[in-house]
């Protein structure tokens, strides 16, 4: 007790050992914070695929469903069309789907399972709007003469073939996503799940 | 009259000995002192300094007719855009308040844009209130989250595929983009739990900070005084009694003359707020009238006017390397720009009104960039056709934000080889 001078080392060493011990406890605290902004176990079990019923879909028609609140196209398309997107492959950025917007099944010329049916999230791959069909090649799509048919995204302009492939020069950078999906029967789609699992 | 005289000072001594009472447990008078009575202010504001008082006006318009809208408002998906139409027909009053905080968001920038304007003309953000001035584009940041988080709450269709847009922004960020935009949504898309949580952001957690941050603004300001329209400081001369010679108190004369512009202020909000609540669809978007759809998105998406500059510049930037991100680090930098400009002004002077040409050219082109981008933002970018294969609205956007990022960047540089005047030695009113 005679020595009243103070030990600042083992001040500072105690201030700092405390600090980091009460920094990490904040850091821990802030986790179920953090956590509770993730998708709720219903938001999750909302995002379970869904079956679709093709079987009164015409040649050259479109329908919608709905999965994980998005809205996803399914497009039967005609002779002429498929026969058509060699054509446009000069005008797209990738026009191989060398990129992983869809699963390897659908990493073909008609990024499809089955050449006819094209199966598509209708999101914009810039920012996320809802692309309008246009699925009429030539002038009355008001996309111009040379328009092969697809979908035009109003928000910023961009455009999409009969394969989900983006035209060169548009804000989206990548083609739309295929999700996965598996033919249940000819008749019936599966969306979000395939052969593999969900 | 002798009766009067010694009633009227026997309740000014028991008021004074109440005021004693606080003053011994609280610094009222002290604070009063300091931040009004005995604040010494330069004597020659002008037009220019009415902006400051009058975003803290339109603060409380926004907080107090906020609280009376979430005491009708239902935060759910299912029930916001009813909730809405039901402030705006049934409720007593309802459509007033809905309009007022509707109005008050829009007239919160026009008034925060002059008053930044202002800090542009005068140097504001010069040495020593660069810390003033980096609170102030906090601020400026917290009223655009704000101004976002609410957008949504009607849940239009703009509120909606405005949302989504900007949601993606974050979205585009590489690696961990997309596991981010699902952590601020709460869903794989924008979703009721996006909106409970947006109007969480929106009553509680963004006005907190905003309060505070006003109060950091205020006490910074105080602390080394406001500048003028000379950019001099006037507390380089002062009298026998330590005041500003060039100074007045704050209150009575600008409280006095702020009161001026409240009331000019309130006569043209009230114009607005009567006659033309939604400006032709800058303030309220005619696409907002109907509920949001997450199946279908309208044929043009514009946000609100007081963000179109900055949505101009990312319409402006094209994909590269596969990725859109570029488009969205030139919006974020475009705001957080201003954080760099008290070191980036080397001139020799704070006001315009001694600076050369060249700060004159700057700042003329800078405005002229803000606006036309402003004005691009709003409309669809084909409107103007194409020149070689590229839309022109898109070329003009380029280019105006090239001026727009020129007018900081290149700052170092012509506010030093510009030719100044001397400043003055006292304001000149």
């Amino acid at each position: 007790m005679a020595d009243t001078g103070v030990n600042n080392g083992k001040r500072r060493f105690l201030l700092v050992a405390s600090s980091v011990a009460g920094g990490a406890a904040s850091l821990a605290a802030a986790v179920p914070f953090v956590w509770s902004m993730l998708p709720s176990a219903r938001a999750r079990a909302a995002g379970a695929p869904v079956e679709v019923d093709i079987s009164k879909v015409e040649p050259g028609m479109m329908i919608r469903a709905e999965w994980r609140s998005q809205p996803i196209w399914v497009v039967r398309r005609t002779e002429e069309m498929i026969k058509g997107l060699k054509a446009v492959d000069p005008r797209l950025a990738d026009p191989n789907s060398e990129r992983p917007q869809q699963p390897k099944y659908a990493q073909n010329e008609y990024r499809s399972i089955k050449p006819e049916w094209l199966v598509l999230i209708g999101i914009c791959t810039h920012l996320g709007c809802s692309p309008s069909q246009k699925l009429q090649a030539g002038p009355e799509s008001g996309l111009g003469d040379d328009w092969p048919g697809g979908f035009f995204c109003p928000c910023h302009g961009s455009k999409f073939d009969l394969a989900g492939r983006v035209f060169r020069d548009v804000p989206a950078p990548t083609n739309l996503v295929v999700p996965r999906y598996q033919f249940l029967t000819d008749t019936r789609l599966r969306i979000g799940e395939d052969s593999k699992g969900a | 009259m002798s009766t009067a005289t010694s009633k009227g000072s026997g309740s000014m001594t028991r008021l004074q000995a109440l005021l004693g009472w606080i003053d011994a447990r609280f610094p009222l008078s002290k604070m009063w002192k300091e931040h009004a009575s005995e604040y010494y202010a330069p004597k020659n504001f002008n037009f220019w300094y009415y902006f400051g008082s009058l975003a803290m006006f339109v603060l409380v318009i926004q907080i107090v007719s906020g609280i009376f809208l979430t005491m009708n408002y239902k935060p759910d998906a299912a029930q916001a855009f009813g909730s809405v139409e039901f402030i705006m027909r049934d409720v007593p009053w309802g459509w007033l308040i809905r309009y007022i905080h509707s109005t008050g968001a829009s007239m919160f920038f026009i008034v925060v844009y002059l008053h930044m304007f202002r800090g542009l003309l005068y140097g504001s953000y010069r040495k020593p209130r660069e810390l003033l001035w980096l609170v102030g584009v906090l601020i400026y940041l917290c009223m655009m989250a704000e101004a976002f988080f609410g957008y949504l709450l009607p849940w239009g269709q703009m509120s909606y595929w405005g949302a989504q847009v900007i949601v993606n922004l974050f979205g585009a960020i590489p690696i961990v983009g997309e596991d981010l935009a699902v952590w601020i949504r709460g869903d794989y898309v924008i979703s009721d739990a996006t909106l409970n949580r947006f109007f969480a952001f929106h009553v509680i957690a963004i006005p907190l900070v905003l309060l505070a941050l006003v109060v950091v603004h205020i006490m910074a300001l105080h602390e080394v005084g406001s500048n003028n329209p000379d950019g001099i400081d006037i507390k380089k001369k002062k009298d026998a009694a330590g005041h500003p010679l060039d100074g007045i108190p704050f209150h009575p004369y600008y409280t006095v003359k702020d009161l001026v512009g409240v009331i000019v202020f309130l006569a043209v909000f009230s114009i607005i707020l009567f006659f033309a609540p939604e400006v032709g669809g800058y303030f309220l978007e005619y696409n907002n009238f109907i509920p949001a759809d997450p199946l279908q998105t309208p044929p043009h998406i514009a946000p609100v006017w007081y963000f179109t500059p900055y949505y101009a510049m990312l319409r402006a930037v094209p994909a590269f390397l596969g990725s859109q991100f570029w488009g969205v680090i030139v919006m974020g930098a475009a705001v957080l720009i201003f954080f760099l400009l008290p070191w980036l002004d080397r001139s020799a002077v704070r006001s315009i009104r001694y600076k050369g040409p060249y700060y004159k050219i700057a700042l003329a082109l800078f405005v002229v960039s803000f606006l036309v981008l402003g004005w691009l933002g709003t409309q669809p970018t084909d409107f103007l056709g194409k020149i070689g294969g590229t839309d022109a609205a898109v070329i003009l956007a380029r280019l105006f934000t090239i001026m727009y990022f020129a007018f900081f960047l290149l700052m170092p540089w012509y506010s030093r080889a510009d030719r100044t005047k001397p400043e003055p030695e006292r304001v000149t009113g």
